[in-house]
């Protein structure tokens, strides 16, 4: 014991000031600087990453939330779109989309007579081409909803071609249009000349966040509606699947489950079973659920239940670290009181465990909505047109999700789906922000700590 | 909400969408990604004109759709499987196995194939030779098999740019790919002589095997950077070759007709690519494009002959129609095929 004071620094070493530092010290003090430094870069290269990424999708996506439109009115002629007169909704089916197509060329040509708008060199074909293919679409479901408007002139409002649009974008320029073969510098000069006359106007593009997807003729009309839907019913039957499996799941392994092998082993196997690629569970999805069981293809019940295999895992893991980090004191005070386990357990843990449970559960989740491999195998990657029906019947009906409609819009021909494949980044992304804000309130909320 | 609760309801949800598992009431087609626009035009102007839904389209693949539409009969099976290739012995007999009896084929049109560089770049006039003796591993010089050494498209053919060589082919499992091998690398093999090297040194019990043979070693293409796969689609060609400006990359027709000002495209022996020229058969690089219909769905899915004679008639296929204008160069036997499928023909054995 007392060799201890008896052997002091200031034998193997020369007294110094405090105030000046020691060769040791200084290295010391460096390699921390150095390590703040390293710290410093490591964020900065990350942000860097960040921003690049989202600079890029910002710039390229962006543009997709507006739209180019042309209003001008329509003459909804009788003897084209109900030749018998009867306004009965079966005869006028059989007019297609072509004759609907006349009309809307008719009702531009009259309005571009009526304002003295020089079309130039330019054939009534290239004029009509200036408006989307899907107007027709349009204008005939419009009709034949309301059989009465046959013969009265109603004013339209139908979306312009995407070159035109690109146009106005600045995507597509008078150097561009020379070399494309889908649109002439004389057709975007009449865009201009419809710009002035108010006929050509852009706006906010509500139909790119509602309307279904479209094919690779009319970017114009393209839009989220069907994968938003998609993606909404998939969360929620994800959220309906995997919360009551997954917390009593957890509830049973960390309060109730003897500790053995046979649990070790669950525990082992859920640890990696969240860790298996994506991929896996969509193919597992085929073989059981569409080959065994015959649910549907493509349909949301279908990716529901294999993001729910695949979420399952993260939200066991961290409902059981949530119920974990209850203090044991509390179950040993309920339980002194006279609390049974299972009261301890759902009056006393459970809810205090719940902050830790939701954050998990929403992380889970927004995991689950950024997924597409799976969704590749079950048919979900796919072109829908038509919504799928309200719950529960629509859990059945075919549909794509955000991700997958960012992937098949990034895989067509016309640049214009670059752009629009971007802004769904865009919108996937929000919807994740908005996920990731929820989970840091709540746990910022509800959170406690012992 | 207990979570007893919750689990009966998610049982209760789970338990009435099984009972509604039944009746499909919209078409589901699968396959080939070439002509996956094409089906989704027609599916599309289906939806508008006819009172029933829209079809639900998928891409993948030819041959994963050609296998899915074997998988069976029933409802949870596809009904049309799209492909840029003719259907296969081994997918006739898959299909066999499972039940499918009879498959009706109809051929849509055809697709031409062309080589294309940046707008800006200088003029391409390829002829399958210039491209073999470009991109081929082994080439034939003074009448013996050497390994390929050429480094500019000048060294090939002195009326070619002098730029260094680097072209984009599309990966082995692409229909394109089948294509872009016969019609111009096996073409070119056989006009720069080197088949005949290659038959000559080729081993083989007989003389069919040997041309087989001969055959394989043409296709192989050189593996020192100068000939890239692209295993993505034809968007990962264009951004190839949009940071590689040297670059020359393979492309579907339709896909340059709505890229033309980014891209320029190279003649082959002379001839434009165009729907016309490949049409006439001028241009040599094209293939046809099909899709196979279960017969035993029609009439059980709602719409499916409708939908298939939609797709077939003069409005759609046609050289007027809107397939056309989105570069399927229309089929000159279209009439023949409208018969078929208003018939329901299924098809024969193959030839």
């Amino acid at each position: 014991m007392t060799d201890i004071s008896a052997a002091p620094d200031s034998h193997h070493r020369p007294r110094q000031s405090l105030l000046s530092e020691s060769p040791l010290t200084r290295r010391r003090n460096a390699v921390e600087a150095r390590f703040r430094a390293y710290g410093v870069i490591a964020i900065s290269v990350s942000l860097l990453m960040l921003g690049i990424m989202l600079f890029t999708i910002l710039r390229d996506g962006v543009s997709s939330f507006s739209q180019a439109r042309l209003s001008f009115p329509v003459e909804l002629s009788e003897s084209v779109l109900d030749p018998k007169g009867n306004r009965s909704r079966d005869e006028m089916t059989k007019v297609t989309t072509v004759g609907y197509g006349k009309v809307i060329a008719a009702g531009l040509k009259a309005e571009l007579e009526r304002l003295g708008i020089d079309t130039g060199d330019l054939s009534e074909k290239d004029v009509t081409a200036l408006i989307s293919k899907d107007a027709a679409g349009e204008l005939r479901a419009k009709v034949l909803a309301d059989p009465q408007l046959v013969g009265t002139t109603i004013p339209a409002d139908v979306l312009a071609a995407g070159r035109i649009d690109g146009f106005l974008k600045g995507r597509v320029t008078m150097e561009t249009a020379k070399r494309d073969s889908n649109v002439s510098p004389e057709q975007l000069m009449l865009a201009e000349r419809l710009q002035e006359a108010g006929i050509l106007s852009s706006g906010f593009n509500w139909d790119f966040l509602t309307n279904p997807d479209a094919s690779d003729q009319r970017p114009e009309a393209a839009g989220l509606g069907v994968a938003i839907l998609g993606s909404v019913y998939m969360m929620l039957l994800v959220l309906v699947m995997c919360v009551p499996v997954g917390i009593a799941a957890s509830i049973y392994l960390e309060e109730f489950a003897p500790k053995n092998t046979w649990t070790d082993a669950v525990e082992v196997n859920i640890s990696n079973l969240a860790a298996v690629p994506s991929i896996v569970f969509g193919i597992l999805g085929l073989a059981l659920f569409i080959n065994f069981f015959g649910f549907p293809q493509s349909s949301s019940l279908v990716g529901a239940l294999v993001l729910s295999l695949m979420t399952l895992p993260t939200i066991i893991i961290a409902t059981r670290a949530s119920i974990r980090a209850v203090p044991p004191s509390i179950r040993d005070a309920a339980l002194g009181i006279g609390a049974s386990k299972m009261q301890t357990v759902f009056h006393h843990v459970l809810p205090l465990a719940m902050p830790g449970i939701l954050t998990g559960t929403i992380l889970g989740l927004a995991s689950a909505l950024g997924e597409t491999a799976p969704l590749l195998l079950i048919g979900m990657v796919a072109f829908v047109d038509n919504y799928p029906a309200a719950p529960a019947e629509g859990f059945l009906d075919p549909a794509t999700a955000l991700p997958v409609q960012v992937y098949s819009w990034a895989s067509r021909a016309d640049p214009a789906f670059i752009e629009r494949s971007n802004g769904a980044i865009i919108v996937l992304l929000a919807f994740l922000l908005v996920m990731n804000v929820a989970a840091i309130l709540l746990r910022r909320r509800f959170e406690r700590r012992w | 909400m207990t979570p007893i609760k919750l689990t009966v309801s998610a049982l209760a949800v789970l338990a009435a969408s099984t009972s509604l598992a039944a009746a499909r009431d919209q078409i589901q087609i699968t396959g080939s990604s070439t002509v996956l626009p094409y089906s989704t035009i027609v599916a599309e102007a289906f939806g508008e004109n006819f009172d029933f839904p829209t079809p639900v389209v998928e891409g993948g693949g030819s041959g994963a759709g050609r296998k899915k539409l074997c998988e069976g009969v029933g409802e949870n099976t596809v009904d049309i499987a799209n492909s840029s290739s003719r259907i296969s012995q081994s997918d006739i007999d898959l299909c066999k196995a499972n039940g499918i009896e009879e498959i009706m084929e109809v051929r849509i049109g055809y697709d031409g194939i062309v080589f294309a560089s940046d707008v800006n770049g200088p003029d391409f006039a390829l002829t399958p030779s210039d491209v073999y003796l470009a991109l081929a591993a082994k080439v034939a010089k003074d009448g013996a098999i050497v390994d390929n050494a050429v480094a500019t498209w000048a060294e090939v053919n002195a009326a070619l740019p002098a730029q260094d060589i680097l072209t984009l082919v599309p990966g082995t499992k692409h229909g394109t790919r089948e294509v872009f091998d016969i019609k111009v690398i096996e073409a070119g093999c056989k006009d720069t002589g080197a088949y005949d090297l290659f038959l000559a040194a080729a081993a083989g019990a007989d003389e069919k095997e040997k041309k087989g043979n001969a055959s394989k070693a043409c296709l192989e293409l050189r593996t020192d950077g100068k000939s890239i796969d692209i295993d993505g689609d034809y968007t990962e060609t264009l951004a190839r070759l949009e940071t590689d400006k040297k670059a020359v990359g393979v492309f579907g027709l339709s896909f340059y007709q709505n890229n033309t000002d980014k891209l320029k495209v190279a003649t082959m022996s002379g001839v434009v690519p165009s729907t016309e020229s490949i049409a006439s058969g001028d241009y040599p690089v094209s293939r046809p494009l099909y899709f196979y219909v279960k017969k035993a769905h029609i009439g059980v899915i709602p719409g499916l002959k409708e939908y298939i004679e939609f797709f077939v008639s003069d409005d759609i296929a046609g050289p007027d129609g809107p397939l056309a204008a989105y570069g399927l160069v229309s089929d000159p036997e279209l009439k023949a095929t409208q018969e078929a499928v208003a018939a329901e023909t299924p098809m024969g054995p193959l030839e």
